[in-house]
């Protein structure tokens, strides 16, 4: 998966499940407040991020996943490597 | 303290419709909600007949993480109670000023549990169950829920009596008001209907077998009943003190003047006459009235041979030489279980306003202990002012209801 590719694929994923337009998703917006999570649906996140690129997030690694760029690169490097 | 406690606003939604009018519609003209599910018996039931709703799409009106939390019998709950509230004139301001509290019956939120327990055992990974999954799997998963969705501040408790839960949560509901705990509390049951919520419950042979025809399967007292047939959905009254009715200007369709309980001490499933008949003697002592007064009698009989019985057997002791008219709207809805208390009241609630009182459906012959009573097999319009509603559930746990209209 090429990185435009992966970053639209997020993002289409993380809109559906969150109810969001897919247009309020820019690279160095906020993904909490994008999104409207609370600690909770953070724990969805995880899950689908999971579930749909087969990439665990683990506990101490969310508090450094700020904006969606980080998101991406998070889910880049797990995917290479 | 011992406060008039008034029904004020009713909602629900069940096999039978989407709100009051529909429901009403159904009940008068006869409209049966059993259906043959093939998925069950696909699934290797026993019986696959069951009620027939839809799942509500609340998507409109509930955001993403208000929804998440919501197994389908709190979405059920939800339109009932926000039918409910609407009916009785309280608004979000209210809510909000006073402490409204919440009594509602639920004994069971077996869908969540089936599938997280199914995805931690294939995924091994307890974050892929998700967020919703532990607040949907809990009994009060209703209760938790409305509450906050309707940010409640009073009493919030979810009732788990079996079969009974609906009811015992409007009695106990009616305690508190009386003795001046509470102002107003709304009261509901519900019931989930997917598979895996009774394919225990069919696994111990309590479901009619009449797959070929679903509509004639539930048949309360007829002598050739073979058992119930599951239902399920939601139902909601708001019940409020007497003052509190009158000071908010609302409209008052009923006041609840009896309730009675007992255990029967006896087997977990079985039911037996002696319990349910104290239960009727408490709820009629309770009420002060004489037993001529009462109008019309929702029976609980489920349409399984030894239940129907029994709760003819205790009508019959109890009431004597009177006999209002006894059903059992479950030959309707089906077994609606944790919801029927409360669905009950409101299918009785819609009777006593509309005058009539619905056919017992198939009863066409009725055995030793069912002839004492005065079953219709078919719809009677009749204008009555009181009515009394049994509920029974597994454990032996009773609970009586008497309601006295209010024109």
């Amino acid at each position: 998966m090429g990185n435009l590719e992966l970053i639209s694929k997020v993002n289409e994923v993380l809109a559906e499940e969150f109810e969001v337009e897919v247009e309020t998703i820019s690279a160095d917006a906020n993904i909490k407040e994008t999104l409207m999570l609370d600690s909770l649906s953070l724990v969805d996140m995880v899950a689908l991020i999971e579930s749909e690129f087969g990439v665990k997030i683990k506990g101490t690694e969310v508090t450094t996943i700020k904006t969606f760029d980080d998101l991406y690169g998070f889910i880049s490097e797990r995917i290479a490597a | 303290m011992n406060r008039k406690v008034v029904i004020t606003g009713m909602g629900i939604y069940s096999c039978l419709g989407k709100n009051l009018e529909e429901v009403k519609d159904s009940l008068f003209n006869g409209i049966s909600g059993i259906v043959f599910d093939p998925v069950r018996k696909e699934m290797g039931f026993r019986s696959a007949l069951t009620a027939k709703l839809d799942e509500p799409d609340l998507k409109k009106e509930l955001t993403r993480s208000q929804r998440v939390y919501m197994p389908e019998q709190a979405k059920y709950a939800y339109c009932a109670t926000r039918d409910a509230l609407k009916h009785a004139g309280i608004d979000q301001e209210f809510l909000d000023k006073n402490e409204v509290g919440l009594l509602y019956g639920n004994d069971s939120s077996a869908d969540a549990v089936v599938k997280s327990v199914d995805t931690m055992r294939e995924k091994k990974d307890t974050t892929l169950v998700g967020s919703g999954a532990i607040f949907q799997s809990m009994n009060s998963t209703v209760t938790m829920n409305l509450a906050c969705i309707f940010k409640l501040k009073g009493m919030n408790l979810t009732v788990s009596g079996a079969c009974a839960s609906g009811s015992h949560a409007i009695g106990l509901g009616t305690l508190l008001i009386r003795s001046g705990l509470q102002d107003c509390v709304i009261c509901g049951g519900a019931q989930e209907v997917n598979p895996f919520s009774i394919g225990s419950f069919d696994g111990i042979s309590a479901f009619s077998t009449r797959e070929n025809e679903p509509t004639k399967a539930s048949r309360p007292f007829d002598k050739d009943r073979d058992g119930l047939v599951p239902g399920g959905g939601a139902a909601t009254i708001v019940i409020e003190s007497y003052e509190s009715a009158v000071k908010r200007g609302a409209t008052i369709l009923a006041e609840i003047i009896g309730y009675g309980f007992s255990s029967n001490g006896d087997h977990i499933s079985v039911p037996n006459v002696d319990g349910p008949s104290r239960s009727l003697n408490m709820a009629i002592k309770d009420a002060g009235i004489d037993i001529k007064e009462i109008g019309y009698v929702n029976a609980h009989a489920t349409s399984t041979p030894v239940g129907d019985r029994n709760e003819a057997k205790a009508i019959a002791n109890v009431l004597g030489d009177h006999k209002p008219e006894v059903t059992s709207t479950k030959c309707f809805t089906g077994h609606e279980m944790w919801m029927a208390g409360a669905s009950e009241v409101v299918y009785s609630m819609l009777m006593m306003k509309n005058n009539f009182i619905a056919a017992n459906l198939n009863f066409e012959n009725p055995d030793e202990d069912s002839a004492a009573l005065n079953i219709p097999s078919e719809r009677v319009e009749k204008k009555f002012d009181m009515f009394l509603s049994n509920s029974f559930g597994f454990g032996g746990t009773n609970s009586t209801l008497i309601v006295k209209n209010i024109d």
